[in-house]
């Protein structure tokens, strides 16, 4: 493109030369006279100075902050649901403030009036004895909760933070598509979308007066922090990390610095909600739902549901905790409340809708049924209540007329009987947004979703948001269901911008936050990922001893070869599988501990432990026994000290970080004792002795500390009785011990806790222990307390 | 005519292993209504709880939130009181053509308890079945009375079943039961209650105690020694609910004693409770219901 002597004049005319808007729509960047916008030009002038080479660095730059960051969404097939990259299209939607300012006020004025009616829905339901909502609209809800009828939330508000898709129609005016008062998602996902594109136009983004995230967050948090009253913290509830947006739930909860919480952390004693900490249980006061409601409380709500917390309702009802949204706020998602929302506007604030939502019509009444039958063709028709977006398109959904499923009976017949249970929803048309296709700048249907969040200065809206992008040019917003990519949302101001941060502006003397608490089940998850990481790595050392022994002698008739295969045998290896599933099973399952604890892991840590099971699995049944196996474990080695190394040297010590040393401290002990107990036993083979100086890593210092061969009193006494040996069973006790007091703050003079006892006790035993007083009997004794010392540390701490 | 009634009920679990603390809400106090009273009685936990609360649902039910800290091998939710049961005999049946049923439901423009649109949709333990729709949709006309037709279908569920403590349990779905043709009084009223309101006639269900011995020279109840279920359906603005017992054909008369209405068996469940225990559990249901004079008035 650039050896056109004549583009060179005009690069910017033509990077839009093959940009061509569909007719009968907006469009973001051109005016319908086909000239820029002006808060377009810079970003139009910088991308056409680009070659395809610089762009696709540019974008790179970009994708490489999303993959380092870890973010990911996961997707739900018919065959399971699978974790997939980010989709960042990665030229922004640019807005002007001004434009947005009045967006703005607009969904202010819906915010209110949501909240009024839910608060009406749930207190004296006068908008249905006013005929204003029908009654079975709200009856047949089933995002209506009876048992939340007539609470009075504790802040007096039922909605704290919403978010609406938004959409701008062919006159250029913007058009609400749905309202999301559940427990909407995606602000966390446009914070890494800007921060991603802000890396892609590093050169443009800092000058541009481009409004920032941050005080909308800050302003957010504070209003959260504001409400915690006079004890109690503040939380975020996720359903855990197998929902789709678990990754965000991760994000903010850090990004924010609040605890990240599944219900099964929370308890309610009497009346009030507490936490489960190592600390014993913490009052929470503030909970920022992500969890829809149903699922919150088995007790009052969906009695089959796993992830809620018995007493949540009761502990609502009671107004000892504010739930951001309140329980039940999915009612106001349903499709067919947009069919009576102007009216109620109307009614309630005296003026109408200062932005219109999708035309709605409710098919339960005669003369509304009757005219989407004869508009049949501009026409989405949907379950009524459903809390689907307009764009979501089902099997039992019509559109301009056709069926999208099959065998079904004519619209008019469906309509004629099922009509209460329906909808008619305008089929509406989208602006089109430049994307970057195949380094063509191209026209691209797009929807915005717009947050709001309650502070105690009324409603704040985020100056950006979670653009999506359609995939293909079909500008109807049925496009939007086949995926597409998302975008930063760039509200362009007329003068500068400074930039922010999410600190408090308050100034104040120099302060240090308290240290916050860890709940019991992260402390567990920690915990248990160090075992699992140091349970593989005792295996990995097994298993290259046993190939590097098998290389040697070329077959597997010595007697030590069958020893370390029975022993093998005992964790469920065979030595015919090189690379053991059971081995990948513990990297899975130290990744799940991880995966549960995403808010309290690094990325580094993250990205370190998703490397190793990777690497792992790309082993499995490609390797050959004897020398390749051996290599390859120990490159598994060496990515496991990465790993560690990581944890060592890069962890804050705070107790979460205690748990996973105390995990690992343990499991290599109990290892150990294992070890010693079937290799430093004089009835072994010979050539045992030399396994388990080697698997205990430890061939050198044997060496240079003993002036003999291995025998069982040299390798007890270094495996199991040198405190100076990271690798012995006394040096692990003396780890369990420091973690273990620097958990516990015990009052001078008063009783040791049965933990710090029991460890005592052993570090005892094989401090006074000889090595000739340690026969594989006594080891499996001393194996024995030091599990004792793991069922009290998880009855004391993870439970 | 009125008849007194003292009334027992026991609930009580034994575990093999102890539970962890636990979070009860119990519903077991008899409601108080046009047609019953409740003139004295309460409920109580053996061993006493560490907290409770006294409450009421949305359908006015008597609540009792319960907690117990510590771990338990053995639990015991109990009632025990006195209630007054006016039994009136059926009047004429003034309820509104199935045809015109609609109109009347319409016409109540209100989500208050009683209103009829609670009862039409789908619940959370009873949802559309095209196959119980399709079998009320043969047993009744437009031209029927929501009552008559209330009845057909009561009748038509109570021949289709055999009573049968054995063939289901408390997580049975309606369906399961329907096509097995066996059940308890729970499995009947669902599977009515479904097919009532695919007829569009709103129907709930209420839970309740039935008298322990019949009067002499009647027979004896199915449902008597446990807590029984029967079902209401709305016939029409002007007779409004009537309540029915499938699992004895019969219209419910002073023999029944009403403890909580509710969409089905999850709004009404005498006990919810949520205790986190691994190991199995007993369960002993206890009811005596034992008329304490001659009839009154």
């Amino acid at each position: 493109m650039s050896s056109a002597g004549h583009l060179k004049d005009d690069p910017a005319a033509a990077l839009l030369r093959g940009y061509r808007p569909p007719p009968g729509v907006a469009d973001e960047l051109l005016r319908p006279d086909g000239s820029v916008r002006p808060v377009w030009q810079p970003l139009i002038d910088l991308l056409a100075g680009q070659g395809a080479e610089d762009l696709s660095q540019r974008f790179a730059r970009g994708d490489q902050h999303l993959h380092d960051a870890g973010v990911y969404y996961r997707q739900h097939t018919s065959s399971g649901s699978t974790v997939r990259d980010w989709p960042l299209s990665h030229i922004p939607v640019m807005i002007a403030d001004d434009e947005w300012q009045r967006l703005s006020e607009g969904l202010v004025q819906r915010a209110d009036l949501l909240e009024q009616v839910m608060a009406d829905l749930y207190g004296p339901a006068r908008l249905v004895s006013q005929g204003l909502l029908p009654p079975e609209l709200v009856a047949r809800n089933r995002e209506w909760l009876r048992p939340v009828v007539g609470i009075r939330p504790r802040s007096d508000h039922f909605l704290h933070f919403v978010a609406f898709e938004v959409g701008r129609s062919p006159d250029g005016s913007w058009l609400v598509l749905g309202d999301r008062t559940q427990a909407p998602s995606g602000s966390g996902f446009a914070l890494e979308n800007r921060m991603a594109t802000a890396r892609v136009f590093p050169d443009l983004f800092p000058a541009a007066n481009i409004r920032r995230l941050a005080g909308f967050f800050r302003a957010y948090r504070d209003a959260m922090n504001a409400l915690r009253g006079d004890a109690g913290r503040v939380a975020i509830l996720t359903p855990g990390q197998h929902s789709d947006t678990y990754f965000e739930h991760a994000y903010i909860a850090r990004y924010l610095g609040f605890l990240l919480l599944e219900c099964e952390d929370l308890k309610v004693e009497r009346g009030k909600l507490t936490v489960r900490t190592i600390d014993g249980p913490q009052p929470v006061s503030v909970l920022w739902r992500r969890l829809d409601s149903r699922f919150a409380d088995p007790l009052e709500l969906d009695e089959t549901s796993a992830l809620g917390t018995p007493g949540m309702v009761a502990a609502l009802r009671a107004r000892e905790l504010t739930m951001l949204n309140c329980l039940g706020s999915g009612v106001l998602e349903a499709r067919a409340l947009m069919a009576f929302l102007p009216r109620i506007c109307e009614r309630l604030t005296g003026e109408g809708l200062k932005i219109p939502n999708i035309a709605t019509w409710w098919c339960g009444q005669a003369a509304e049924r009757a005219y989407v039958y004869d508009n049949l063709q501009r026409m989405m028709i949907g379950r009524a209540l459903s809390t689907d977006l307009p764009f979501e398109v089902d099997a039992s959904t019509a559109l301009g007329g056709d069926f999208r499923g099959t065998a079904q009976k004519p619209i008019g017949d469906w309509l004629e009987t099922d009509g209460a249970k329906l909808v008619g929803q305008e089929a509406a048309t989208l602006s089109t947004t430049p994307a970057m296709i195949d380094g063509e700048l191209v026209p691209r249907p797009m929807l915005i979703r717009v947050f709001a969040a309650r502070t105690p200065d009324g409603w704040v809206v985020m100056p950006g948001g979670y653009a999506r992008i359609g995939r293909t040019e079909d500008p109807t917003a049925l496009a939007m269901k086949n995926g597409g990519s998302v975008a930063d949302v760039w509200v362009v101001s007329d003068d500068p911008v400074t930039p922010d941060s999410l600190a408090s502006r308050q100034e104040g003397p120099f302060a240090r936050r308290l240290p916050g608490v860890l709940p019991s089940r992260a402390a567990d998850n920690l915990y248990w990922l160090g075992r699992y990481v140091e349970r593989a790595e005792a295996r990995v050392r097994e298993l290259r001893a046993y190939h590097l022994r098998l290389e040697e002698v070329g077959h597997r008739e010595m007697p030590v070869l069958a020893h370390l295969e029975r022993y093998l045998d005992g964790f469920d290896i065979d030595p015919d599988e090189p690379v053991p599933a059971a081995i990948l099973e513990l990297f899975e399952a130290a990744q799940g501990c991880a995966g549960k604890v995403r808010d309290r892991f690094s990325t580094d840590g993250w990205h370190a432990l998703n490397d190793l099971a990777f690497t792992a699995r790309g082993m499995y049944n490609r390797v050959r026994p004897g020398d390749e196996a051996a290599r390859k474990m120990t490159e598994l080695l060496r990515r496991l000290a990465g790993f560690a190394g990581l944890v060592h040297d890069n962890m804050f010590r705070f107790s979460g970080w205690r748990f996973l040393t105390m995990g690992r401290a343990l499991e290599r002990a109990d290892q150990m004792l294992t070890l010693l107990a079937a290799f430093a036993d004089p009835e072994a083979p010979p050539g045992s002795f030399d396994v388990a100086v080697e698997v205990g890593d430890s061939v050198m210092t044997h060496r240079r500390r003993y002036p003999m061969a291995t025998s069982c009193c040299t390798i007890v006494d270094l495996l199991a009785l040198d405190a100076g040996n990271p690798r012995s069973v006394l040096f692990q006790l003396d780890v369990l011990r420091e973690q273990e007091a620097m958990l516990t703050t015990v009052k001078e003079g008063g009783p040791m806790s049965d933990l710090a006892r029991r460890i005592l006790l052993l570090h005892t035993a094989l401090s006074v222990a000889a090595p000739e007083d340690l026969t594989p009997a006594r080891l499996l004794a001393l194996q024995k307390d030091l599990r004792e010392v793991s069922d009290t540390l998880t009855a004391r701490y993870l439970s | 005519m009125a008849t007194d009634y003292d009334i027992r009920l026991e609930i009580a679990y034994r575990y093999e292993t102890p539970a962890g603390s636990s979070r009860t809400l119990l519903r077991m106090l008899p409601l108080t209504s046009a047609e019953q009273t409740l003139i004295s009685g309460f409920v109580d936990t053996d061993p006493e709880p560490d907290f409770r609360r006294d409450s009421a649902d949305f359908f006015g039910n008597a609540t009792t939130e319960l907690a117990h800290d510590r771990p338990l091998t053995e639990i015991a939710f109990r009632f025990a009181g006195r209630v007054r049961r006016l039994g009136g005999a059926p009047g004429l049946d003034l309820s509104t053509d199935l045809a015109r049923l609609h109109g009347d439901i319409a016409e109540v423009v209100g989500i208050g308890p009683d209103a009829p649109h609670h009862f039409l949709g789908e619940s959370e333990r009873i949802r559309h079945e095209s196959r119980i729709a399709a079998f009320a949709a043969e047993l009744v006309q437009p031209d029927m009375s929501a009552l008559s037709a209330t009845c057909a279908i009561s009748h038509a569920v109570h021949s289709r079943f055999e009573f049968d403590p054995e063939a289901t349990e408390v997580t049975t779905l309606p369906i399961e039961a329907f096509e097995a043709r066996r059940g308890v009084c729970q499995d009947i009223s669902h599977v009515t209650i479904a097919a009532l309101r695919a007829v569009g006639i709103p129907a709930g269900y209420v839970s309740g105690f039935l008298r322990t011995t019949p009067p002499p020279g009647q027979p004896r109840l199915e449902g008597a020694d446990a807590m029984h279920a029967w079902v209401r359906a709305w016939c029409g603005a002007e007779t409004g609910w009537v309540e029915i017992d499938p699992t004895n054909d019969i219209v419910v008369g002073a023999d029944h004693i009403a403890v909580a209405i509710g969409r089905d068996y999850a709004d009404v469940a005498p006990v919810r409770g949520s205790l986190r225990t691994e190991g199995t559990h007993t369960t002993v249901h206890r009811v005596d219901v034992i008329p304490c004079n001659d009839p009154v008035g």
